[in-house]
């Protein structure tokens, strides 16, 4: 029943994609990004890097991440619509923030992260889409300025036009419903790692419906604030690259007791608020 | 591929009449099948991958999905005109997905009413472009054609007569997929399943796990003697059949919930769930994973 292979196999960029890609560009992308079209050799995809790292970081020099930032993607995704990214990062001098670059989605930043005192920012996961073969660069920023990158090429296509899932209408139900797991035992001082989950569909705006030739409309996360006790762990800029149901696992230092609250806005400007005791009530 | 796309269109175009009727099986009287390939789409086998055939009464015939392509259509629609002159009255659409659809075109000309789940229009409408997109990159432009969608939805129950011989349809809950139609031959006691039997080629998940499993549970206490599996032999016995898929599915949903109660990955659970049932499915390699995160996505918000 060849669906996922279909994918898989289907080198050539979808027109959805196409359609898409003029479309669904947030306005705050620069026209670099808009423009630049899909890479298809070596030569074109470091050519699109250096459009994107230019639009995004402007003159700032970019070092090799080697040693400091790694990323972990699967080479061949099995679900475009869901391609699971880790990213671990290490660093004498404290790490303040990281983008994740999706090279040849429509909007190719696909998360910005700030880290705040709370965070233990050493490790990452997220889960994305990806909309066909793309380098996935990863760039850390240091409290001192300076940027460290790594990349990592992912073969799958179609993530962003592939027409929703059952589960999306799941989404929908229960938009803004969350669950954080607390991932090891809690210790005051210590670092721990937390999973949240959060319940929306992250409608990119570019499943069309063939028949009315109409889009469903985009509906995303844009941003996720997590405090503890009041103090920042992370604000995430986010876009429409984050799959459904976003999961994001982060790193975090609770001092004593205490409540992480997160509170998550989306395109519609409709706000998520959930608190969640720590450790677990 | 691009071989494929430069000569393909050429003999596609040819007209309806060189399709040469497909091999089929009588598994009960009036019931013909073709087995489809344990393959997935390619330039070779024009999508007849999926099982699919015809049911003829004393007054008209049923088509049970019209194939992957309009060429798989077209020589099912050969292999009905070789076996009676009757006229084709229905055609099933079974659930949404490309190797049992995308050959209704192919029985445009004979006018008949398009039978599916009442959410299949909607499902179509969403798909079928992004299908027909990458079935078409395969198998050449013109392969698949235009949407067909079905006019008679069913909701929940329907019977269709074609004269001395009514097929019981049911529109299933959220299953293999979200537009699961199956039909019934209560007078030989046959139940055309569609996907939500899959024998020997391993399922592929794009509805919810336990949704499935609820399915087949219910499925499992009707009057059936045999299946028609959507995938696999022509008929198995019933429900003997659905052995092997309720425990792949079983185990699918069992190592899923353990991996997640260990605080695994998706990633992680993607390498190791279902790893025992790997020698037992053909295709195994290509769908296990894409299966593990749908149901680990399902689960980890029970």
């Amino acid at each position: 029943m060849g669906v996922t292979r279909t994918c898989l196999l289907a080198l050539v960029m979808s027109t959805l994609g196409v359609l898409g890609q003029s479309r669904a560009a947030p306005a705050d992308d620069s026209e670099a990004i808009m423009h630049a079209h899909a890479a298809q050799d070596a030569a074109e995809r470091v050519a699109r890097w250096k459009d994107l790292q230019h639009a995004i970081f402007g003159t700032r020099a970019l070092k090799d991440g080697a040693g400091v930032i790694q990323i972990e993607a699967p080479e061949h995704a099995l679900d475009a619509a869901l391609v699971p990214i880790t990213l671990t990062m290490k660093s004498a001098t404290p790490i303040k923030g990281l983008y994740l670059v999706i090279d040849n989605n429509p909007s190719p930043v696909a998360s910005h992260f700030t880290f705040g005192p709370r965070a233990d920012p050493r490790s990452l996961k997220l889960r994305v889409r990806v909309n066909q073969y793309t380098f996935i660069h990863a760039v850390a920023e240091t409290a001192d300025g300076g940027l460290f990158v790594s990349q990592q090429f992912v073969k799958t296509s179609g993530g962003c036009s592939a027409p929703v899932g059952a589960d999306n209408a799941q989404a929908l139900k229960d938009m803004g419903l969350m669950k954080l797991h607390l991932l090891g035992t809690f210790t005051p001082g210590k670092p721990l790692q937390a999973q949240l989950m959060i319940r929306h569909p992250n409608f990119n705006g570019m499943q069309m419906d063939q028949i009315t030739r109409n889009y469903t409309p985009a509906r995303f996360i844009r941003t996720i604030d997590a405090t503890y006790d009041g103090s920042a762990v992370f604000h995430l800029d986010s876009d429409i690259s984050l799959s459904t149901d976003p999961v994001i696992t982060f790193g975090f230092v609770p001092d004593k007791q205490g409540t992480m609250q997160l509170v998550v806005r989306d395109s519609d400007n409709a706000l998520f608020n959930h608190s969640f005791d720590v450790p677990a009530g | 591929m691009g071989l494929a796309a430069c000569t393909l269109p050429v003999w596609r175009a040819a007209p309806a009449q060189v399709a040469p009727p497909w091999v089929t099986q009588e598994v009960a009287p009036g019931i013909h099948i073709r087995e489809g390939v344990d393959e997935d789409v390619s330039a070779s086998n024009d999508d007849a991958i999926a099982n699919i055939g015809f049911v003829i009464g004393r007054d008209a015939v049923a088509v049970m999905d019209p194939g992957g392509s309009l060429h798989d259509g077209r020589r099912l629609r050969a292999s009905i005109r070789q076996a009676t002159p009757l006229p084709i009255r229905y055609v099933l659409l079974s659930h949404v997905h490309p190797d049992h659809v995308f050959g209704a075109g192919a029985f445009s000309a004979d006018h008949p009413v398009y039978v599916g789940h009442a959410g299949l229009p909607r499902a179509l409408s969403l798909r079928w472009e992004y299908y027909r997109t990458r079935t078409e990159a395969i198998l050449g432009k013109d392969t698949v054609g235009a949407p067909v969608l079905p006019t008679l939805l069913v909701r929940d129950h329907a019977q269709i007569d074609l004269g001395g011989r009514v097929l019981e349809l049911t529109a299933h809950g959220i299953a293999h997929t979200d537009s699961d139609l199956s039909a019934f031959d209560r007078q030989t006691g046959t139940l055309m399943a569609a996907d939500l039997l899959f024998v020997r080629r391993v399922p592929s998940l794009d509805g919810s796990l336990k949704g499935w499993l609820q399915e087949l549970a219910k499925l499992k206490s009707s009057a059936a003697k045999r299946a028609v599996p959507g995938h696999g032999p022509t008929s198995v016995d019933w429900p003997l059949g659905c052995r092997d898929l309720e425990r792949y599915l079983g185990v699918l949903l069992r190592e899923t919930r353990a991996a997640i109660a260990q605080g695994r990955d998706i990633d992680a659970a993607v390498k190791t769930v279902g790893l025992s049932e790997r020698r037992r499915w053909a295709l195994f390699d290509d769908y296990n994973g894409h299966n593990v995160i749908q149901a680990f996505k399902e689960v980890e918000w029970e």
